[in-house]
């Protein structure tokens, strides 16, 4: 892990009685997709709003870029672009209006000014409506043009709340290509949503939120591991003569925790890293003939559910796989 | 904890965009319209009774502002009414519908303090309503010097630019207060009902329940009313609490700069005339006059601000 660019140390914010956000830890390094994910009213916007000194901080401390978000405030919010839910811009004002608005905010030099616009609008498609009024956008081209802002700051960390809530799926699936992309450019993504599966793919590490308090963090399969047990579920559809033992034999690959027979010829195995060679080649040493052979990465949305049956089960505290 | 970085970075952005917000907005349509009539008004309701009564006032000028002829009222009371109106219906929605239209926190987010976004907007509110006097006053004075015949001199000159100035403060006490309400209630209709509500309460109920209220904390004396004279103390408080209204304060300081025969503003005693020369008072002397006045409209639209300032600073971003 290289150095990191947001830590978060005993952060806590309240809410007369209530705390919203709970002591919680953590650390993003640079160039890393991480995401905080949780059902709504767990946390995660007040943790953004902290970093960016838009709320204040109860206790702990919180360092954006080495800034002290609190104290100076301005420089973190120069070098960091935020996208919140629900994004809204100026309705009578046209996509370039609202992007120069913001460009004049920053600071951005007039002369650079309409080119870094038209680079963001090209970048997030949005280049055809650049002229037109807000008014007639739909959520999804808003959103983008959300997007085409931190673009146009040439922002060091991307903060997007909730960046695919509302959207179908085929625009979901271009928005988190569009975040992946950031990433190759070297920008460090943090990302809230409570569409645990949607985010899935594109986060390095995630932080479950519950309850103001952070539960789990650590990339998926890590999480898979510690609280599924194995972070792999290999499916193999394979026929062989009868007692070559395919049970056994898949039983044998080192890795392999688990082997259930599902139905005839259908096995799951559950392990701990990617068998599907092993699965295959044992197959192939039976004899036997392979028809199908299919690795599942574990859902988050079942990991998050397996560790609050495990905690009831067991009563036991938060775990921390990071 | 003491913050760091310029509270100024981005008024530049905010006071320009508003601006422009309000110069292309339908309001400013309406505005203009009012502009124009009332100026027309002014001139029509001064012109014919300026001609008829003062042939040789060395501040003939200055009688387009304050001469009335009934039932029409004179023009300084035309915009003791429209300013208030002219003000609310520029702030009333200024922060809440940052709100309404979720662009407060990407806003904010950018690198500029909340310090920037109320106060561009004021200035640019304030600038709005300044231009429009500026108009105003232009028409009036040129429509005047054409009807009239009559160059201005530059005493009157200078007069009517500082009720200019005068009336500008007026109207940032009425657009710091409903600017305040914008940020205190998310809904605009509340606000603007609100702002519009204690505008009425205090140009058309106030006036009505003051005397009462003066009558209690001051209770008559007998031997005044035996002479059917006012009670010294009673007429104090009448005025005293007829002037937490805006629009007494605005009138007052008014009529000192704009009628040199001002001395005095409130009530006046029979010894305090005696041996005082009749006639226009110098400007510096009228200035003194209406300084308290000017200075409470100062004072109300700085103490607005900044309560409006101080509710928005502890506002949740977050709606």
């Amino acid at each position: 892990m290289s150095e990191p660019v947001i830590t978060a140390r005993g952060l806590t914010k309240h809410y007369g009685d209530i705390a919203a956000v709970d002591k919680i830890d953590f650390s993003v390094a640079k160039g890393e997709i991480f995401g905080l994910l949780g059902p709504n009213g767990a946390g995660k916007t007040t943790t953004i709003l902290m970093m960016l000194g838009l709320t204040e901080v109860s206790d702990g401390e919180v360092r954006v870029l080495g800034h002290d978000p609190m104290r100076n405030p301005l420089a973190v919010k120069r070098r960091v672009g935020y996208m919140p839910d629900s994004v809204g811009f100026y309705d009578n004002m046209t996509a370039v209006e609202n992007l120069t608005y913001t460009a004049r905010l920053i600071g951005i030099p007039p002369a650079e000014r309409e080119q870094r616009i038209r680079a963001a609008l090209a970048r997030v498609r949005l280049l055809d409506v650049a002229n037109k009024k807000v008014r007639t956008f739909s959520h999804g081209m808003k959103r983008r043009l959300g997007l085409a802002e931190i673009v146009m700051k040439r922002a060091e960390i991307a903060i997007l709340d909730e960046p695919t809530s509302g959207l179908d799926p085929q625009s979901t699936a271009e928005f988190l290509d569009m975040i992946e992309e950031l990433k190759r450019e070297g920008v460090t993504v943090l990302l809230s949503s409570h569409l645990l599966d949607q985010v899935q793919r594109v986060c390095d590490r995630v932080a479950l939120f519950q309850k103001g308090q952070i539960v789990l963090m650590g990339s998926v399969t890590e999480l898979a591991r510690q609280v599924i047990g194995g972070g792999f579920v290999v499916e193999v559809e394979a026929k062989a003569a009868e007692g070559t033992g395919l049970d056994a034999r898949f039983g044998a690959i080192p890795g392999v925790l688990s082997v259930e027979r599902v139905s005839d010829g259908r096995y799951r195995l559950t392990a701990d890293r990617d068998v599907r060679p092993e699965a295959a080649r044992a197959v192939v040493a039976a004899n036997g003939s392979l028809y199908q052979l299919q690795v599942e990465v574990p859902s988050l949305d079942v990991i998050y559910r397996r560790f609050f049956e495990n905690q009831a089960a067991t009563g036991q505290g938060v775990r921390d796989a990071a | 904890m003491r913050r760091e970085g310029s509270p100024w970075q981005g008024l530049g952005p905010v006071m320009l965009k508003e601006l422009a917000d309000h110069f292309s907005s339908a309001r400013m349509r309406v505005l203009e319209l009012l502009i124009v009539l009332t100026a027309g008004a002014a001139v029509f309701i001064a012109v014919g009774r300026v001609r008829e009564l003062v042939a040789e006032d060395p501040f003939v000028l200055l009688k387009l502002f304050t001469v009335d002829r009934a039932p029409l009222p004179s023009f300084f009371l035309i915009l003791g009414i429209l300013i208030p109106l002219m003000a609310i219906g520029l702030g009333f929605d200024s922060i809440n519908s940052e709100h309404n239209r979720r662009t407060m926190s990407r806003v904010l987010a950018q690198p500029i303090y909340r310090d920037a976004l109320l106060a561009g907007k004021f200035l640019a509110a304030l600038a709005t309503i300044g231009v429009s006097l500026l108009s105003m006053w232009l028409l009036i004075v040129g429509l005047g010097v054409y009807v009239l015949g009559v160059p201005p001199s530059g005493e009157e000159i200078a007069r009517s630019l500082l009720f200019l100035v005068v009336t500008l403060f007026y109207a940032g006490v009425w657009l710091a207060l409903s600017m305040l309400l914008s940020i205190v209630f998310r809904s605009a209709a509340t606000a603007a009902l609100v702002a519009l509500g204690l505008w009425l309460f205090l140009t058309l109920l106030w006036p009505m329940l003051v005397p009462t209220i003066a009558e209690w904390i001051a209770p008559p004396d007998i031997r005044y009313q035996m002479l059917g004279l006012q009670t010294p103390a009673t007429y104090e408080w009448t005025t005293i609490l007829l002037r937490l209204s805006p629009g007494t304060l605005f009138s007052e300081a008014v009529v000192a700069l704009l009628n040199p025969q001002t001395r005095a503003v409130g009530p006046i005693y029979l010894e305090q005339l005696q041996g005082a020369v009749v006639g226009p008072l110098p400007l510096r002397e009228s200035l003194l006059v209406a300084w308290p006045q000017a200075v409470g409209l100062i004072a109300g639209t700085i103490v607005l601000f900044v309560a409006g300032y101080i509710v928005f600073q502890r506002q949740e971003v977050r709606a």
